[in-house]
């Protein structure tokens, strides 16, 4: 862990003889962190020991203090394997790992797609970035009802083409409950993907030309150009662009609610909206927060892993 | 710091050996596939400008994608001075205010301590200060219906530390007002996401640069305002747009910290209404009214995005 | 110790805020009303307020039927700062009051004679431990046909009197091409359809068993079985785009004769009213097939705060103005339902709103009353809510058989019990 700081400040004069200004000079950094990283603490890591607190308790409509067991972590165990029919609970793991999956997948993809389109010299490059960009602008409030509509057989999309004569067309995802989670898909990509079109756009901007100008003389191919050194020079984005799909992913209640009112039986039910059932509506908010705690521990086991492997201190 | 003006780096596209031919036909390719997007991302905006020109007989019984027969602006009237927000009927202009003060503060607090604290995590680093970020970093994660509750309690305390500050010193220093309130929620659950964004753009920023300022004496408060803020306009672009956008649009926080008339924020009453379940929902009000709320996000983006294209520069500095 | 804890926040706010002495002229008010005529009807009440000098700070928060005010409401309290009154649903109410935070409005009652114009089953949510926690805006019943007149008409129908009735009319439309049964497929629309489904499947005495006192036996019965059977029947009547409708769109399918019938509560009358549409001649009430005589209901109560001694002057106020004779009259014509006390003249309703009142009536004095388990009346929300995954995943084919449905509905209950 050799950081400039230290080597830097072993060059400075005050080195030689320290004195409290130096001191804390040294320490600036660290108070300067010191009170986000303050809140962090309390307000996240004090509010989640809270949280698995009370899904040990029998808390109902109010939290209680009173250490039960691990009753909620039984029932959710039990619901895991109930498939047929589904318990809430398995429909919302097996669509999270459906929809976690493809909207990460679909927006990288897709954000990358259209950020190095856009940095290809584009005219109306200005007109072009802001249309990708505010479905994010959007509180899907509003923006649920408009896509609500469109995939709506009776309104939208299969009507409108059953009118232009193309009547064996057929889209009835969102009223089919083996099919509604992928309307939540298509809805989110919408929203997100612009927004990481412009992540990477903001990084391949940040790219010094001169690598870009040394690769074309030695005759890299644009598609070489790109898989050799532009993409692996946006790695530090990639793991920004993760995160926030990661987060929205996991937090899409919202999207739900708005696109689906929760899908035919509950079948579009996604974990955060298990857990805002369970604390909010039907007052088992000891069931509430064990899911809420399996939902961090499920975080925990795929995105420190990758955290690990991406913030390893690397030879510089 | 010579900043050497380099006008742009070569796009990739302008490949020298390709000839004429085929460079014409990359073009069409890119420009088709873009405008092909395009569509795609505007379809939306599409169905809900044109609902909010049409009468609510239009849209009963009309194509949801056909343009209004007879445009009306009404709707759109409707929205901004008279639709009815719980039992006042002002319309949606009222709420614009509540809103920004409550987002502008909130934005700028948690750009400016995730630029700074990016700068430390990546320009000096310190022992633990990987761990530091990652538990940062993580912190994105929480699910806000859990932290609701545990943070109402807190606020309520800081409310009425206020008022006794209020009765013994003559001002609360703002505790337990519901916009103070949001705007330190919005920050504490903002920095993570801003931490990240500055500390992964500063990641790449040579260090010579640091190094060089260090040796001409400059302090830490120097280098960050003289060569980091210069250097980040792209990341603060991204960041102020990210910002911006989830705390204008938040609503569990709003609803729950600051649910009365007078500090309302936007989304709380653009949720009134259009999330109603009772009478004819009027569709065309309901879209105007959204494409109000809208309004200054959809500013910022426009606005803001101009500005990647000064990312340019930040090229033309590393040497 | 939560107990302890809100009780202890309670004080902090009422030392806090006795600072002023005098009292707040002003009523804090949640609810979720916040359109058309139900925002129309509150109104009333913020007028009656302002003429006895209090001030209405309007706490609105929409959506979800309640929930998200819920959340805010839960958010509030947790934070010390309690509104004068929330509109409140069934269980909601004693919750809250369990856990210490309602105010005490028995000398008003007893000055106003609550006690008896209020009917007792709604007083089983409004009093909690001999005290009056909630005032009861109005009272609502789920068993009600709403059928369009004209296509009744040129169908050649007429009033269905039981199920086999009600089946040979849905046929009847069918034939003539008009979608038969409007449907939201929303859980608790399907639930509750379900719960006049069972009613008349099982007569008053079952439903009561099954749905207010959650007996294991009558869930498990054959009864229920049957009363899933003829959910089913219902199910293949309504249109293939049923999933996730709103239940208001539903209505506006029988308004415009789209549709035939809606099963829906009386807050569907509001919709017909708002369209302009006259009870007998454009539109039917009727019982449910085979359930007159009983009357399934919800009702909506402001629940009243244990608030600061500055500001309790004008929570009666409110209390009183809510239960007055004048108000529950104006309130319920606009909104569908029915006076929550059993002595407002019915002078101002309409033909639906007067079958209402006389119905609550007599199903107030015959003990034919009883709570919507799908409206949150039957039972705590864990219940409530199981059950109507049930139903939901049944209708929706997720759950495959009626005998499935059964052992799946025991399974739920008992376990949310």
């Amino acid at each position: 862990m050799s950081s400039v700081a230290t080597t830097q400040i072993k060059l400075t004069p005050e080195r030689s003889r320290p004195s409290v200004r130096a001191r804390l000079q040294d320490a600036l950094p660290k108070i300067v962190l010191a009170p986000s990283f303050a809140i962090t603490i309390v307000f996240v890591y004090g509010f989640i020991l809270w949280t698995v607190y009370l899904s040990f308790t029998n808390s109902k409509t109010f939290p209680s203090y009173v250490i039960t067991g691990p009753r909620a972590y039984l029932r959710l165990w039990g619901w895991t394997f109930d498939s047929d029919p589904p318990s809430s609970w398995y429909t919302s793991i097996v669509n999270m790992g459906i929809f976690g999956f493809l909207y990460i997948a679909i927006c990288l993809a897709l954000g990358l797609f259209l950020a190095i389109l856009l940095d290809q010299k584009i005219r109306g490059e200005g007109v072009l970035r802001p249309i990708y960009l505010y479905p994010m602008a959007l509180s899907f409030i509003v923006t649920g009802v408009a896509w609500k509509w469109f995939l709506d057989p009776g309104l939208g999309l299969e009507q409108t083409l059953h009118q232009w004569g193309w009547t064996s067309f057929h889209f009835d995802w969102i009223k089919n409950k083996d099919f509604v989670i992928y309307t939540v898909v298509i809805a989110g990509v919408w929203q997100a993907s612009g927004f990481i079109m412009a992540m990477f756009l903001a990084g391949l901007r940040g790219i010094d030309g001169e690598i870009m100008k040394a690769a074309q003389i030695d005759g890299a191919t644009t598609f070489q150009l790109y898989r050799r050194i532009v993409i692996p020079l946006l790695r530090p984005i990639f793991l920004s662009a993760f995160i926030v799909l990661a987060h929205l992913a996991i937090k899409s209640y919202d999207l739900v609610v708005a696109l689906t009112s929760g899908g035919p039986g509950g079948s579009a039910w996604l974990p955060s909206n298990f857990m805002y059932e369970y604390t909010f509506k039907r007052n088992e908010m000891a069931v509430g927060s064990a899911s809420a705690v399996i939902m961090l521990m499920t975080i925990v086991a795929i995105i420190v892993p990758y955290l690990y492997s991406e913030l390893r201190e690397k030879p510089r | 710091m010579s900043a050497v003006a380099t006008p742009s780096r070569p796009a990739a596209s302008q490949n020298a050996s390709s000839g004429m031919s085929t460079k014409t036909l990359n073009r069409i390719v890119i420009y088709g596939l873009l405008a092909l997007f395009a569509v795609f991302y505007l379809m939306p905006l599409f169905v809900m400008l044109v609902t909010s020109f049409k009468t609510m007989d239009e849209i009963q019984n009309g194509n949801m994608l056909a343009l209004p027969r007879a445009p009306t602006f009404d709707p759109w009237l409707k929205a901004w001075g008279e639709t009815c927000v719980g039992l006042t009927c002002a319309g949606i202009k009222g709420y614009f205010w509540n809103s920004i003060k409550m987002v502008v503060p909130a934005v700028l607090i948690s750009t400016m301590l995730g630029a700074l604290n990016g700068y430390v995590l990546t320009k000096w680093r310190f022992r633990g200060s990987t761990l530091v970020f990652g538990l940062m970093l993580f912190a994105c994660f929480i699910p806000f219906q859990s932290v609701l509750l545990p943070m109402a309690t807190i606020l309520g305390s800081l409310g009425r530390f206020g008022v006794t500050l209020q009765n013994t010193v003559g001002t609360s220093f703002g505790l337990g007002n519901p916009t103070v309130n949001l705007v330190f929620v919005h920050v504490v659950y903002g920095i993570g996401f801003t931490t990240l964004f500055f500390r992964n753009y500063y990641e790449a920023f040579p260090n010579e640069l640091i190094k060089a300022a260090q040796v001409d004496g400059a302090s830490f408060f120097q280098i960050f305002r003289r060569i980091m803020l210069p250097n980040s306009l792209p990341i603060f672009v991204v960041t102020v747009i990210y910002q911006f956008t989830n705390i204008w649009n938040d609503f569990l926080f709003a609803s729950a910290y600051a649910g009365t008339g007078d500090s309302m924020p936007m989304t709380v009453a653009l949720n009134n209404v259009v999330n109603t379940s009772t009478g004819v929902v009027e569709y065309n009000v309901n879209m105007a009214a959204a494409m109000i709320a809208a309004l200054p996000t959809l500013i910022v983006y426009v606005v803001a995005g101009r500005y990647f294209v000064r990312g340019l520069m930040a090229g033309a500095v590393k040497g | 110790m939560l107990r302890k804890l809100l009780i202890g926040t309670a004080l902090a706010t009422t030392f806090a805020f006795s600072a002023h002495a005098e009292d707040v002229k002003e009523v804090q008010m949640l609810h979720w009303w916040t359109s058309g005529g139900e925002a129309a009807a509150l109104n009333v009440l913020k007028g009656d307020l302002a003429k006895e000098g209090y001030a209405w700070k309007d706490v609105p928060v929409a959506g979800g039927g309640g929930d998200a005010a819920m959340t805010a409401l839960k958010a509030m309290v947790a934070a010390g700062n309690y509104p004068t009154a929330s509109q409140m649903l069934g269980y909601t109410v004693l919750d809250y009051a369990a856990a210490g935070v309602m105010g005490d409005l028995t000398e008003t009652a007893k000055k106003e004679g609550w006690d008896k114009s209020v009917p007792a089953a709604l007083q089983k949510f409004s009093v909690y431990d001999g005290k009056w926690v909630a005032a009861p805006v109005n009272v609502h019943s789920v068993n009600w046909l709403w059928i369009n007149k004209a296509v009744l008409d040129k169908i050649g129908g007429s009033e269905p009197k039981t199920f086999d009735d009600f089946v040979a009319l849905l046929d009847k439309a069918k034939a003539a091409g008009v979608i038969p049964l409007a449907l939201g497929g929303q859980n608790w629309q399907e639930a509750t359809m379900f719960d006049s489904v069972v009613l008349s499947t099982g007569g008053p005495e079952f439903y009561k068993k099954a749905f207010n006192d959650l007996d294991d036996a009558s869930l498990k019965s054959d009864t229920m079985k049957k009363s899933f059977d003829n959910l089913a029947k219902l199910v293949t009547y309504v249109d293939p785009n049923f999933s996730g409708r709103d239940w208001n769109l539903a209505t506006a399918m029988v308004i415009k004769g789209d549709a035939l019938v809606q099963v829906m509560g009386d807050w569907a009358k509001g919709e017909f009213n708002a369209a302009k549409k006259t009870p007998g001649t454009d539109f039917l009430c009727y019982r449910f097939p085979g359930t007159d005589g009983s009357v399934i209901y919800n009702s909506d109560m402001f629940g009243m705060f244990n608030v600061p001694d500055d500001r309790k002057a004008a929570q009666v106020a409110l209390a009183t103005a809510t239960l007055s004779k004048s108000f529950q009259s104006a309130f319920n014509v606009v909104k569908g339902s029915v006076p929550a006390r059993t002595d407002v003249p019915d002078t101002d309703f309409d033909a639906c709103g007067k079958k209402g009142i006389a119905d609550l009536k007599a199903a107030n004095e015959g003990g034919t009353l009883f709570g919507s388990l799908a409206q949150g009346y039957g039972a705590p929300p864990a219940v409530a809510n199981a059950y109507k995954d049930v139903v939901s995943k049944f209708v929706h084919g997720q759950i495959k058989t009626s005998d499935e449905a059964v052992t799946e509905l025991v399974k739920a209950i008992d376990d949310a019990k």
